[in-house]
């Protein structure tokens, strides 16, 4: 099993432009049936009966759970390994990532915990070693957090023109997480002094491991909700670790136990894995912050523009703080312009940004790179090589990426090699 | 309400009026301050600390007793990891295992076609995590039922098809941490600069 980024999809994706002509064909079709009494089937899934007006039929009533409309096929694109999925960035209007959309990445299957028996054992450098239940986690002062949590290997290499935003950078989501401090923890436990790591241990059939240095243990959370509800299975249920700012790989999930040591423990993950060899013949390690990105999810592949105005959308976010800025290029780089930014902006959290642009109809490249609150400029494909070296592998990429609108209005991705 | 809409803005007036009085007369209380201890949870026991307390440090801290030779996790080896890395450790589908050469080098940054070369004899600093790992998580269609003298076998055979040990080796608690890797001394902490410049 390989960890980075996938090759090219395994399956059909679900796209913006082919959303609306499904959803336009279909409902044409099914009104034109309707009349004759039959029932309309489109690509193995039933369409909903579309009555001619629906001010003259009676609606359903209420239900104990809600689904999406229908005619919204939103969807995650498994890999071919089935140990990844990702976000449809595309076909989200704001930051926060509707659950069941997360992004998805574990290194041997989701497991299935019973809360009522899951364990937290807090231990090593304490003075007082101790268990808890999820039911005790939640008896400790509860802390609410949006940020996002991002694969540090969200780059899809090499991608072909036909790529959609969601296969270049869907490894990255954004939730509001709730839960427990670790800091809390720690004081319950008595985190003696020498202390400087803390080893992260998953129930998963992984037993996944990470060791986290001192200096993220100030705002590291032990969470147990997400965006209101328990976090799903596929991100770690019944609790994880969240590290804001940091590589989801950090953000151990399924958290069975954390050891608190002087020193890391150098785990298959940190030394053979997430790591990243650097100019000088050495490999960066502990490597865990995200850099500032960005990336435009509309317009974007797949789909068609007409000339005149468009506005353009997309997302930004930094590990190392707040998005200060986000420019757009509307001509290949040439010249950048200041996008706006929804608010709010908060910090390690992905940002929205909003451009007008009237297109005359012209092919170009539109592309845009985020500022964040430390000055850090997102580099450019050439400027990041530059920088570490063709060789230095899938982690850590977060070049500007630019979409090619093409004189018809076809969009597709500015196509980059990185080898 | 709205017959009557002046004596209405009055009052609401003078709610607030009153209100800013009486509040800046008397605050609410703050929150009690966070005890030092809220004695959730229970004192963690001995067996349950041990029962998942399997982590191994690069120095040996955490190898349990027992031993294996490299014969022992050939045996080992055939029958339960070959299917997914290849009968001599390169062959795949899935992570490579063994370097190509015995003096197969450490990934280079310059050189794209390096990346992909890495594994236990030319990047993995520890031997120690390679028992780590195959104890908690291999194989992967049975993770965590191999005993820890075949945890130390298998150990044994990767790091001997990896040219680290002899063919007659046997390891340990005691041999394991001082098999020395290649790549030992290879590693650096996160040294990006976290701000302007684009990080090396």
């Amino acid at each position: 099993m390989t960890d980075e980024k996938k090759k090219a999809p395994d399956s059909g994706h679900v796209t913006r432009r082919s959303a609306l002509i499904g959803m336009a064909g279909a409902a044409g079709t099914v009104l034109a049936r309707n009349s004759a009494g039959q029932e309309v089937q489109v690509s193995g899934t039933s369409r909903p009966h579309v009555p001619d007006d629906p001010t003259k039929v009676l609606g359903t009533w209420s239900s104990e759970l809600g689904e999406r409309s229908a005619f919204e096929k939103l969807k995650r694109v498994p890999s071919a390994t089935r140990s990844s999925s990702e976000t449809p960035l595309q076909d989200l209007h704001g930051t926060i990532t509707p659950s069941d959309l997360h992004f998805e990445r574990h290194h041997a299957g989701v497991p299935v915990i019973d809360p009522e028996r899951h364990k937290l054992v807090v231990h090593g450098m304490v003075r007082r070693p101790l268990t808890f239940s999820v039911a005790d986690l939640k008896r400790f002062p509860a802390v609410s957090r949006i940020c996002f949590v991002e694969c540090s290997g969200n780059l899809y290499h090499d991608a072909p023109e036909q790529t959609t935003a969601q296969l270049i950078a869907g490894m990255t989501s954004q939730s509001e997480w709730t839960g427990v401090m670790l800091s809390t923890l720690a004081r319950e436990v008595g985190v003696n002094d020498d202390a400087s790591w803390f080893l992260a241990e998953g129930a998963d059939a992984a037993v996944m491991t990470r060791s986290i240095p001192r200096e993220l243990w100030d705002e590291a959370m032990i969470v147990y909700a997400q965006n209101g509800e328990a976090v799903r299975p596929e991100n770690g249920y019944p609790v994880r670790l969240l590290n804001p700012g940091c590589e989801g790989n950090s953000c151990v999930k399924w958290l069975r136990r954390i050891e608190f040591a002087d020193r890391p423990f150098m785990t298959r993950e940190e030394t053979s894995k997430y790591t990243e060899p650097i100019r000088g013949g050495v490999a960066r390690q502990f490597s865990l912050v995200m850099d500032a990105r960005s990336i435009i999810t509309y317009p974007s592949y797949p789909d068609a523009v007409e000339r005149g105005w468009i506005e353009i959308q997309g997302i930004a976010w930094s590990g190392r703080g707040r998005i200060s800025a986000v420019e757009v290029s509307t001509d290949d780089g040439r010249s950048w312009q200041r996008a706006r930014l929804q608010e709010p902006v908060l910090p390690k959290a992905h940002v929205r940004f909003r451009h007008l642009w009237n297109w005359n109809g012209r092919e170009t490249v539109i592309m845009s790179r985020a500022i964040d609150e430390t000055g850090y400029v997102q580099p450019s494909r050439e400027e990041w090589i530059a920088a570490r070296g063709p060789g230095s592998g899938p982690y850590h990429r977060n070049p500007v990426t630019g979409w090619r609108v093409r004189g018809g209005g076809d969009v597709v991705y500015r196509v980059e090699e990185w080898a | 309400m709205n017959d009557k809409p002046r004596s209405a803005t009055r009052v609401s007036i003078l709610s607030i009026l009153l209100c800013v009085g009486w509040c800046n007369g008397v605050s609410a209380q703050d929150e009690a301050p966070m005890p030092v201890r809220f004695g959730f949870g229970h004192a963690a026991t001995a067996e349950e600390i041990a029962a998942w307390d399997i982590d191994v440090m690069p120095d040996g801290t955490g190898l349990p007793p027992g031993s294996g030779s490299v014969a022992e996790g050939e045996a080992l080896y055939v029958a339960q990891c070959a299917v997914c890395h290849g009968r001599t450790g390169v062959e795949g589908p899935n992570d490579r295992l063994v370097v190509h050469a015995p003096d197969e080098a450490f990934p280079d940054a310059a050189d794209a076609a390096t990346w992909r070369q890495r594994t236990i004899g030319n990047y993995w600093p520890y031997a120690t995590t390679l028992f780590d790992y195959i104890r908690r998580s291999m194989p992967q269609n049975l993770p965590g039922s191999l005993d820890d003298d075949e945890v130390y076998a298998l150990t044994a055979y990767l790091l001997h098809l990896n040219h680290l040990l002899p063919a007659e080796a046997r390891l340990d608690a005691e041999s394991l941490p001082r098999v020395e890797m290649p790549a030992r001394d290879r590693f650096v902490p996160d040294d990006r600069l976290g701000h302007r410049e684009v990080h090396r």
